[in-house]
């Protein structure tokens, strides 16, 4: 009597990640360091994990949330702020004596961290903030992303927070390269490593949207009356998908601060919110692998493949015209435009991988019994 | 102690009639698609990139204002058509990402203009000169613009209240649909809801700019959000109550900014708390508290959900 | 005022008042369900009869009165702040001393009261399996650690047989994988009802179940009806405008009108009724 749908898709889906995580690593052995890809994959990563993410509330739960960035800051802030070494405080934290935590933790705590610390901020402001209605709740929460951003540059917090400065000199993803006695590097581990990261967490938000809870969430962001008509509380799960997500916003913040190197409050602006927002609308809202490819996508197209759209180009002796700094960003803003009107579903609707693969294998796969 | 809080009064009474201003485009459209444009602060910051390139290509200064009022209205009344009328039908979210992408559009756009450089805005004369008032020293300015933008509330609720499209648009505020079926030309009515908007966020961006005389690709953004913050304080949809609200924040945003100086001289501090951080944080705290105590604003009108 | 009549009651209504802003929608209801009958509440357009299933799932909370729910108070109101000078109903004073109680909708769902909707609520992005499933997710005994870890396979496996079988009851097993609103409109009602099902209730508030449906497919859904609440022991409220449907199988019938009720009594009782006849066609002036 059970129902079950064919595994065939399923397992197809599991070995192409599977084999993306292999690629990874060759590529990552293979390759220089410096190339471009690598850059565009560590990014990607963090991307994905925060567009994923912010897809959970938007797409999965029907909260329109804008304060994504404002839950990274924290991740970010918290993870600089614990994994800083110690000789190097007096130098970060120049104008306040070397700040007033004098110790780190493991990365690994330290992100564990960043996000526990972004989901308390964020229980903290869904308390109120998740009473309100679609516009005025987008309104409220990018307020409070600025909120948060003002608090973080706040000179009166500068012995933890550094204030308006920046903070720098903590493990980043170059770290995790195993490195020999000599300091020649041994084994590339600085992709695959946050390859891993966004990976796991990713994963973890899928469980989550596949599990009773996730399809109560589906339930409020169909309808919410009926919802709460099926003993679904509202409040109650709202708050969860709230804080589940801002706890991966932040780990994916603590994410960034690796990949930059460097993290200033100042950088943490509605204006990252909105792009990882379209983002999450290019891949489809409500899918999660749209959201990771177009996180790819957009890294690669921004960083790498469109950089020569910044550039004068000569092809023979003809000077292609308008190409200069900044043209790349309006083609974007251009291609996503014509997808916010035009192709409102994005890349993948709300399909995900396997129901793309199991489509084409035939309605067989979802036979009854 | 008033000759410490004065200047920052002042100032904060000019800056609120600017975001009163920008706050009126958004809470006409508000009221009209229920829509937050995000947009309309980049707008706000278009026209004053508008105004640089014209003033530089050296027209006069009197032709350049209403050109550049008419650019910006142009401007808005075609983002309105390009992005949002082919959305009428489609979920607000939608119409809301849209914003955003047209928002984003327009500051990649003058980032490509410009080069992503602050370009001095250009010296209006009279309204720039310095006067002294008591104990502030400020520009001209300042002080015309309260009066300035009494003058366009009073008569954009003239308009609104007297005039057939002002009708037409008291009429597609309350319902939408019905008025559509009571042959009321409703692109008509939210163009002109657009246009008038615009004028106002150009009008709003020559004051602006006069006192901050730079512009950026991001110059529209926190103007942009703190303005919205005011038209829901005051009340969504309510043009009274955006105004005042556009006040009201203006003014207490500066104070924070000042309060440092203020308190210090006042002798309850001693050493400067760097509180003027908080002084964009502020609106928000605002606007959040204002949601949660009357999510209807000081002045909007209660509407109930059916179920 | 005691607190319960008789042992067999399910659902009270004491002097039931909502009033919107100066508008009183119902005025003074009071009725009761008893174990094991189906009741119809009955009335013109416009009379209140959703509203009053709105007082009782927790939808709206009533400007005045008491619902108990086996014997036990579940809403409780008396009109309070500007309420108590624009109170435009009667026995404003009568619960004053009263300890008001207010539930949310899911938690009077968790109690044993389901529902569904008039103008239909189904989960539209999700198939009719999914749609009845998340109803069993009120009496899940995971959190959410436990349901992403999979921990909670044991339960999982049992509220989706609950399901299947429970599609299988209203003769929806064959669909169970379209969405649910592809269907055609009167499996989508059946849909709603499993879903409701799914909540384990022991009273089901039925809104407008036939409607749009055609004659034979409201004889089915008679004979479904009787059906369901025989095999889950369930007592049924509900509201209908079909009245072959309403004679055939309720035990008893209220009738509303402008907010008031008008009548009471069995199906033979209210159609020879002239108060009632009047209120459906209307009376000469004179």
């Amino acid at each position: 009597m059970n129902l079950k749908r064919s595994k065939k898709p399923m397992i197809i889906t599991l070995a192409l990640v599977a084999a993306v995580y292999i690629a990874v690593f060759i590529a990552e052995q293979q390759l220089p360091a410096t190339s471009m890809l690598f850059t565009v994959l560590k990014k990607g990563a963090v991307y994905a994990l925060v567009a994923v993410s912010m897809n959970l509330l938007n797409g999965f739960t029907g909260i329109f949330s804008l304060g994504q960035a404002g839950f990274m800051l924290v991740g970010a802030y918290v993870y600089g702020i614990f994994t800083i070494p110690v000789v190097q405080r007096a130098a970060v934290y120049q104008y306040f004596d070397g700040g007033v935590i004098q110790f780190t933790v493991p990365i690994i705590v330290a992100v564990i961290m960043a996000g526990l610390a972004a989901a308390f901020f964020a229980f903290l402001i869904g308390l109120p903030v998740l009473r309100l209605k679609s516009d005025y709740l987008a309104i409220a929460t990018l307020g409070f992303a600025e909120i948060i951003r003002a608090i973080f540059q706040w000179n009166g917090l500068g012995p933890v927070t550094n204030g308006s400065n920046m903070l720098r000199a903590f493990p980043n993803f170059n770290d995790f390269n195993i490195k020999d006695t000599q300091g020649n590097v041994t084994v590339y581990l600085s992709t695959l490593i946050p390859f891993i990261m966004a990976g796991v967490c990713i994963l973890l938000i899928v469980l989550l949207i596949n599990s009773s809870y996730g399809r109560a969430l589906k339930a409020i962001r169909d309808d919410e009356v009926a919802a709460e008509a099926m003993g679904i509380n509202l409040a109650h799960h709202k708050r969860l998908a709230f804080c589940v997500s801002s706890f991966f916003a932040g780990v994916g913040g603590a994410m960034l601060a690796m990949y930059q190197t460097t993290v200033q409050a100042k950088s943490f602006t509605s204006a990252m919110t909105y792009e990882i927002l379209l983002i999450v609308v290019i891949g489809g809202i409500g899918s999660v692998t749209g959201s990771v490819f177009s996180s790819f996508l957009f890294v690669a197209c921004s960083e790498w493949w469109l950089r020569f759209l910044d550039e004068q180009q000569t092809i023979g002796d003809f000077q292609v015209p308008l190409l200069r700094n900044g043209f790349r960003l309006v083609v974007f803003s251009i291609i996503i435009m014509i997808v916010v009107l035009f192709f409102r579903r994005g890349i993948m609707g709300d399909k995900e991988l396997p129901d793309l693969l199991s489509r084409r294998a035939g309605k067989k796969g979802r036979a009854v019994k | 102690m008033w000759d410490t809080v004065f200047p920052y009064l002042l100032s904060g009474i000019s800056v609120g009639g600017q975001y009163a201003l920008i706050a009126i485009g958004y809470t006409m459209v508000y009221g009209i698609l229920r829509l937050i444009n995000f947009a309309h602060g980049d707008v706000f910051m278009v026209a004053g990139i508008i105004m640089v390139y014209i003033a530089a290509s050296g027209l006069p200064l009197w032709l350049c204002i209403p050109l550049v009022l008419l650019i910006t209205v142009g401007v808005g009344f075609l983002i309105e058509r390009v992005a949002y009328k082919p959305l009428r039908t489609a979920p607000r979210m939608s119409v809301m990402i849209s914003a955003i992408g047209v928002s984003y559009t327009l500051q990649n756009l003058v980032l490509y203009i410009t080069g992503g450089l602050n370009k001095q805005y250009p010296t209006i004369p009279w309204i720039s000169d310095t006067m002294v008032i008591g104990p502030a020293k400020t520009k001209v300015v300042t002080v015309v613009t309260p009066f300035l933008v009494i003058l366009l509330v009073v008569a954009l609720v003239l308009l609104i209240n007297r005039t057939k499209i002002g009708m037409a648009m008291r009429a597609v505020s309350k319902d939408f649909e019905t008025s559509q079926l009571m042959g009321i030309k409703i692109n008509n009515v939210i163009s002109t809801t657009f246009i008038i908007g615009s004028f106002l966020a150009g009008v709003g961006s020559i004051l602006f700019f006069t006192n901050y005389p730079t512009v950026i690709q991001t110059s529209g953004a926190m103007p942009g959000l703190k303005a919205f913050v005011a038209a829901v304080f005051g009340g969504i949809g309510s043009i009274p109550g955006a105004v005042i609200g556009a006040f009201i924040i203006g003014i207490m945003e500066n104070i924070i900014k000042g309060l440092d100086v203020i308190l210090f001289k006042a002798g309850l501090t001693s050493a400067p708390l760097g509180l003027a951080t908080f002084s964009d944080a502020f609106s928000f705290a605002l606007l959040i508290i204002i949601l949660l105590v009357k999510p209807t604003g000081l002045f909007g009108e209660k509407v109930t959900d059916k179920v | 005022m005691s607190e319960a009549v008789n042992k067999n009651e399910v659902l009270r209504l004491e002097n039931i008042t909502m009033q919107f802003g100066g508008v009183v929608a119902i005025n003074n209801l009071s009725l009761e369900v008893n174990q094991g009958e189906i009741v119809a509440l009955i009335g013109p357009n416009g009379a209140g009869k959703t509203t009053a299933f709105n007082c009782i799932t927790g939808v709206y909370e009533p400007t005045n009165g008491i619902v108990y729910f086996h014997g036990r108070p579940i809403v409780v109101n008396h009109p309070q702040g500007k309420m108590v000078k624009q109170y435009g109903g009667i026995n404003g004073d009568m619960y004053k001393d009263r300890k008001l109680v207010v539930h949310t909708p899911d938690r009077i769902t968790h109690m044993g009261i389901a529902r569904t909707f008039q103008n239909i609520r189904l989960f539209k992005s999700q198939t009719a399996f999914d749609n009845v499933l998340i109803g069993t997710h009120l009496r899940k005994m995971s959190n959410m650690f436990t349901a992403t870890f999979r921990l909670n396979a044991k339960e999982e496996k049992a509220n989706r047989e609950k399901t299947a079988q429970l599609l299988e009851i209203v003769g929806l097993a064959d669909v169970a994988n379209e969405l649910a609103t592809s269907l055609p409109y009167g499996k989508q009602r059946r849909l709603e009802i499993a879903r409701a099902l799914a909540t384990d209730p022991t009273l089901l508030l039925l809104d407008e179940p036939a409607a749009g449906m055609n004659p034979q497919e409201t004889d089915e859904l008679g004979e479904f009806i009787v059906d369901i609440k025989n095999r889950f022991n369930l007592t049924v409220f509900m509201i209908e405008h079909h009245m072959n449907l309403v004679m055939d199988i309720s035990d008893r019938i209220y009738v509303l009108d402008f907010g008031k009720q008008i009548a009471e009594g069995t199906p033979e009782e209210i159609q020879k009724n002239p108060v009632v006849i009047a209120a459906y066609l209307g009376v000469e002036e004179e």
